[in-house]
């Protein structure tokens, strides 16, 4: 099989780069390999349902979204299936099993929705989310998702840029970083009756990170409203950081002086810092940052600085060891 | 009443029953989104459990009194061994791809995969060892060699622990069976 070499001076290539960018296994090329050899085998198998995808499959999918502005700033790398992208979350208020917030999110009501906006602003209060999203209009926006535990999605998101919300609030010089909490109500998130994390999730950003245009709030994705296991109604992305950076199910959006506490901070400091900045020098204590699994293939390829953003976004820490600020 | 060979034999089957459940998984695509992941937690799941039922059977034959549980105790025992195997080697092969530079540096750096790879390990020779010639070869040595065992799975609940993000429910629930059974280690012998 031909070595695919790309434009690379020699002294950097070494062998691991070369196997790395060979080919990525696909899991469904994979997978046919395999059926194929089932179908030799004989299928003589009872069938069966089980969790994960066919549980997802069965539940109608959200309604559809148009008139959206395509984007710049969208990549164009093959997306994740949508069935993958709702099966597979992280999102404790519903258990920390990948297959349970697809599987108990429907207690979620999210209409209707209010926002609360606090803190540092001339102009607080509480805002309906469709009144937060009355004056914009929606953006496709298909970015790379990186979670800490090294895999990865590409996501097609719809929403509208935090930078052209946050000003109708009028942030007031003292708005340093901006504090974000996720609902909380044991009644409709079940896996908030344990303490999993101290409740409610608490995401932040400096302000000028915030203010970047690729950070986004989110209302749905795949060209629908936001699925609940999602985080629905609206939730925050945020590519080249850590997926549990990018706060779903938000309720209030507070502009405040100091780096506010974050929830997974709160509970490993050592493991997750307040910046979070995908990293693939900066190993977790537990396992490494230096490569992930792509849902949908089988090699694991290599996780990029700022998980290719750096072009947009590394300026934002100039000067900053991002060793210690991890 | 079955004779004790069958009966050995219906263990072994069951206990092949969740291997042949995730092939049957593996060949329909219904894994999940991330099936070397689902594949890893399934045989390490398996390999823990049998690992405890095997230990389950010494403190369950004094309290019965029936010698005829013996010979399970090799059963769970291989039967532990063998999806701690699939699990080592998806690991190996399929998780990182035979990357022996990114596998020398797991098993010494990340304390989960230390201890994981000290319970499988520990596990080897138990599982070599386990043949009538050998246990006739090593006599008294082999029962000291087979309390191995009790620290496999002692290695295999801290992997455990060690490897969840916040919730350590589950791997409680591990500990406290291991706790009952190495008290009940404790009771002196009738
Ligand atoms: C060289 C040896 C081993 C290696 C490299 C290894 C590696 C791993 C890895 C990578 C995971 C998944 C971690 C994650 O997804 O975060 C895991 C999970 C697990 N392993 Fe191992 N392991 C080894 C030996 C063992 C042995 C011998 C046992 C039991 C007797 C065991 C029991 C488990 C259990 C119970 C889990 C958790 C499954 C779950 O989360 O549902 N492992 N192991």
């Amino acid at each position: 099989m031909a070595v695919l070499i790309r434009s690379k001076t020699p002294a950097d290539l070494s062998e691991r780069d070369v196997t790395n960018e060979k080919h990525y296994w696909h899991r469904r090329d994979f997978i046919k390999i395999a059926g194929a050899s089932a179908a030799l085998v004989g299928s003589g198998l009872i069938g069966c349902e089980n969790g994960g995808e066919s549980a997802q499959a069965s539940a109608e999918p959200p309604a559809a979204v148009t008139g959206l502005t395509k984007s710049p700033l969208s990549t164009a790398e093959d997306q994740t299936d949508y069935a993958d992208a709702t099966s597979y979350n992280n999102f404790y208020e519903f258990g920390t099993d990948k297959s349970d917030p697809a599987r108990y999110a429907h207690s979620l009501v999210t209409d209707p929705w209010t926002i609360e906006i606090g803190g540092a602003v001339n102009k607080p209060g509480k805002i309906a989310l469709e009144d937060l999203l009355a004056q914009h209009s929606l953006e496709e926006r298909i970015y790379r998702l990186r979670c800490v535990e090294a895999w990865s999605m590409v996501i097609p998101w719809i929403g509208i840029p935090l930078a052209s919300v946050l000003p109708r609030f009028e942030p007031t010089g003292n708005a340093k970083y901006v504090a974000f909490k996720t609902l909380h109500d044991p009644k409709q998130m079940p896996g908030q009756n344990r303490r999993a994390l101290q409740w409610p999730y608490r995401e932040g950003l400096r302000m000028d990170e915030a203010m970047h245009p690729l950070t986004i709030l989110a209302t749905g994705m795949y060209g629908r409203e936001m699925p609940n296991q999602n985080g629905a109604p609206l939730r925050l992305v945020v590519p080249w950081k850590y997926g549990f950076k990018s706060i779903k199910s938000i309720v209030s959006i507070d502009l405040v002086a100091n780096q506010p506490d974050t929830s997974w901070n709160m509970q490993a400091a050592r493991e997750y810092g307040f910046y979070s900045n995908v990293n693939p020098e900066v190993d977790h204590p537990r396992w490494s940052q230096a490569k992930e699994r792509r849902i949908g293939e089988f090699r694991r390829r290599k996780t990029l600085p700022f998980n290719g953003y750096g072009e947009q976004v590394a300026s934002l820490y100039s000067g900053m060891d991002l060793k210690k600020h991890f | 009443m079955i004779d004790k060979r069958s009966q050995q034999l219906a263990a072994a089957a069951l206990g092949l029953l969740p291997a042949t459940f995730l092939l049957f998984r593996f060949l329909t695509d219904s894994l999940g989104a991330n099936p070397i992941e689902e594949i890893t937690h399934e045989t390490g799941e398996w390999a823990l459990r049998l690992l405890l039922l095997s230990l389950s059977i010494t403190p369950l034959r004094r309290i019965t009194g029936r010698n005829s549980l013996v010979p399970f105790r090799r059963t769970f025992g291989l039967l532990s061994f063998f999806y701690a195997l699939l699990h080592f080697s998806t690991w190996l092969g399929l998780d990182h791809f035979f990357d022996w530079q990114g596998i020398i540096e797991d098993i010494f750096e990340r304390p989960y995969i230390t201890a994981g790879f000290t319970a499988f390990a520990s596990l080897t020779p138990l599982a070599i060892t386990s043949t009538r010639g050998w246990i006739r070869r090593l006599g008294k040595k082999w029962t000291h060699l087979h309390r191995l065992a009790y620290f496999a799975a002692i290695a295999a609940v801290v992997h455990f622990w060690w490897l969840v993000k916040s919730d350590v429910t589950e791997p409680r629930y591990y500990a406290a069976a291991l706790g009952v059974l190495l008290a009940a280690r404790l009771v002196p012998r009738r």
